[in-house]
């Protein structure tokens, strides 16, 4: 295995899945010639030309709407947003077509399609460029919605999602692009939608994070063990629809305790949904009320001193956590 | 002779005190029939074609009657007035090239050949109907004739059909989508974004604007700035003309011809179809508010694309009397036959809600993920 980006690793998937199918194109804006705007599509338009790697012009709805109808006709198109925060203009396309159009032809259309691009708060662009919208997407039934948080999961979920007969969203991370781990190189590695993944064992608390988020709940993890003695198992939701469910209740079942942690705004967030199915399923396994930090609920702050605060942070992350013991 | 429109349906709402203020043009003089397209059709294709909007106006009027006894919910937006676009539109594709349209989408799906069974099982949310009961009017499929639909949303489907004639390009077919769209669409961004990618990306995408005059209530003229719409294409150095709907031959003329441009030169082109609907914009249409009784009546008696088409029929001798009669009454008793049909179906059971939203759930066998996807409180 070789350590690689999260970004190389997306760019292994896409270039795979590109040789191995000849339905499958990436398109979106600044791909091709510019390399991608966070290079992720790398070296892709040489390997294989301007037929699969393909430029568009600042055009959401219209580039979104274009590959779902060649979806619907049978092509597998992979379309990159600059950000996630401007598939906005396209949400008719991915809301209303990609998502409906399989339950209104009562099954006769399938949309096999990839929505991907970065979607994160973190790096001082304000509140145009920093929705995460994997709770509007996992609300809408007929996608499917994932957050890959290291660079074996961006591959493996990547292909799997290329894969998929359904359409689904990426949500990634520009923050992450430049993580490294260690990641197959198997041209069948693949990680299979809707399966959570044990990040660190622990015992005295659960911590289910998505997304980078994840990554914080690792560190704040390791401070409670050096600090306070207290161990802690992170669980990666990785996959938010379909969702890991009986992943969940098992940690759950194993802590008795547990803090949800995730980037999305609080209200209707992620993670209220998930506190609702533990309290559901785990009720009597719990020894303390679900506790939750999501990002502080107003527009995403440009301030560096603002924003570093307001998405969930090691020191916020660790009080709430105290708060459980 | 008797004007093959009647009032079988009743439109709620007095007879309108506006005079009538629009001055609608005489039908177009110039003889399309002759054109090669319209010449060598037989004599059996010409009577299909009449007949086969004539099963459109009175699937539809039977429709209507349904929707009135209350056996259809929700929207109900007629074609008639329109039926020679989609009926002249879909009589020039080859099976090559496919068709997309919004929600008045019930005159393209008999067009296609889809059955009237289906389409009035839909519409009464059966198990039968072409959506097994869940697309409802707006949202007709069928992909076997090259039918992608009835979309709801305004304009939505304009990029879809880019996406269409981009995969038959990509795939090397020589083939072409029709995108069919009102005025009203015309305002939507998409549509715009849609008509640069087409262009620059030489895609064979036709798009049919049919203008029927209204986007809802709102006239063109207090909806578009720049007469014709079609000319919006210019700026994208896209092809376009202007046409008249009430003609049948003109519309198989001109979206022959856009189809050929399309073919050969894999460029798209924009058509605008002037046409009229006689109907409210839904059934619940407040009708006289915004256009008045003369001018529906102007259009019903002078540019009704049936009655037009059957005179030219009985003109050249293809038609009887007799014979229009009987397609008439074939078309009556096949959509009274319909109703009977969606009557007589069985609703979708409640345990078939959720199917069909995944192709993942619809085929656990080469199911390749895991985990909840279904999040009903209720379980
Ligand atoms: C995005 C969107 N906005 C508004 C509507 C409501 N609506 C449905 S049809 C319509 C008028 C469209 O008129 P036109 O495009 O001319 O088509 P026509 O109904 O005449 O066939 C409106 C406003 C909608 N369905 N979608
Ligand atoms: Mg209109």
């Amino acid at each position: 295995m070789a350590e690689i980006t999260y970004r190389e690793a997306l760019n292994q998937a896409l270039s795979e899945e590109i040789s191995r199918d000849s339905n499958v194109v990436l398109m979106g804006e600044e791909v091709a010639q510019f390399k991608g705007s966070y290079k992720v599509s790398e070296g892709l338009l040489e390997k294989f030309g301007s037929e699969r790697i393909i430029d568009t012009p600042i055009s959401e709805a219209a580039f979104s709407g274009l590959a779902v109808g060649a979806a619907m006709m049978g092509m597998r198109p992979v379309v990159e947003f600059m950000f996630w925060s401007f598939s906005y203009v396209a949400f008719d396309q991915i809301f209303n077509n990609a998502a409906s159009v399989r339950y209104m032809s009562g099954g006769l259309v399938n949309v096999p399609i990839v929505f991907r691009g970065p979607a994160n708060g973190g790096t001082n662009v304000g509140a145009t460029h920093s929705h995460t919208p994997e709770n509007f997407a996992a609300n809408t039934p007929g996608l499917k919605v994932i957050c890959p948080s290291t660079p074996a999961d961006a591959k493996g979920m990547l292909k799997a999602a290329i894969r998929d007969n359904d359409p689904v969203c990426i949500m990634e991370n520009t923050i992450l692009y430049n993580l490294k781990g260690e990641v197959p190189e198997d041209e069948d590695f693949i990680i299979p939608l809707g399966k959570a993944r044990v990040a660190c064992e622990g015992n005295d608390l659960s911590i289910i994070a998505h997304g980078r988020s994840v990554q914080v709940a690792l560190q704040v993890a390791e401070t409670l063990q050096e600090k306070h003695g207290v161990s802690v198992e992170v669980l990666d939701l990785r996959s938010i629809r379909p969702l890991d469910l009986e992943a969940i209740l098992e940690t759950v079942r194993k802590t008795n305790r547990v803090l949800l942690v995730e980037e999305n705004k609080p209200f209707c967030g992620v993670d209220a949904q998930i506190a609702f199915l533990i309290q559901e399923h785990a009720f009597d396994h719990l020894d303390a009320p679900v506790k939750r930090i999501s990002a502080i609920d107003v527009p995403q702050a440009y301030s560096k001193a603002l924003e570093n605060f307001q998405i969930p942070n090691h020191d916020r992350v660790l009080a709430k956590a105290m708060e459980l013991l | 002779m008797e004007s093959i429109y009647h009032d079988a349906d009743i439109q709620k709402g007095d007879s309108s005190t506006k005079a009538s203020t629009t001055v609608v043009p005489l039908p177009n003089e110039t003889d399309f029939s002759t054109d090669s397209i319209n010449h060598s059709l037989e004599a059996e294709e010409k009577i299909r074609f009449f007949s086969q909007m004539l099963r459109i106006r009175r699937f539809e009027e039977r429709s209507l009657r349904a929707y009135q006894q209350g056996h259809i919910g929700g929207f109900l937006h007629l074609y008639i007035g329109q039926e020679a676009v989609a009926v002249g539109s879909v009589s020039v594709m080859s099976q090559d090239d496919h068709v997309i349209t919004a929600y008045r989408d019930h005159g393209h799906a008999i067009a296609v050949g889809m059955e009237m069974d289906e389409c009035m099982a839909e519409l009464y949310g059966k198990k039968t109907g072409c959506s097994k009961g869940k697309g409802g009017s707006m949202h007709f499929f069928a992909p076997d004739k090259n039918f992608w639909g009835g979309h709801g949303i305004v304009g939505g489907q304009t990029p879809l059909g880019l996406g269409m004639a981009y995969a038959l390009k990509t795939k090397g077919t020589k083939g072409a989508c029709l995108c069919f769209m009102g005025d009203g669409a015309t305002n939507q961004g998409s549509f715009y974004e849609s008509l640069n990618l087409a262009s620059l990306w030489n895609l064979p995408v036709i798009y049919v604007i049919e203008n029927n005059g209204y986007s809802m209530g709102t006239a063109e003229s207090r909806h578009s700035a720049g007469e014709p719409l079609a000319r919006r294409g210019e700026a994208f150095d896209i092809d376009w003309s202007v046409h008249q709907g009430h003609d049948l031959y003109e519309v198989r003329s001109a979206i022959h011809k856009a189809l050929s441009r399309a073919r050969e030169n894999s460029r798209p082109s924009v058509l605008e179809i002037v046409t009229y609907r006689y109907r409210g914009h839904s059934v619940a249409d407040p009708d006289q508010t915004y256009r008045s009784k003369e001018e529906i009546e102007e259009y019903k008696q002078n540019k009704d694309p049936i009655n037009l088409f059957r005179d030219k029929l009985l003109k050249e001798g293809v038609l009887t009397d007799d014979k229009i009669q009987a397609l008439d009454k074939a078309a009556k008793d096949e959509a009274e036959a319909s109703a009977e049909f969606a009557l007589a179906s069985p609703f979708p059971d409640v345990s078939e809600l959720m199917d069909d939203v995944y192709w993942e759930t619809d085929n656990p066998e080469e199911k390749s993920s895991s985990g909840t996807i279904f999040f009903e409180s209720s379980r």
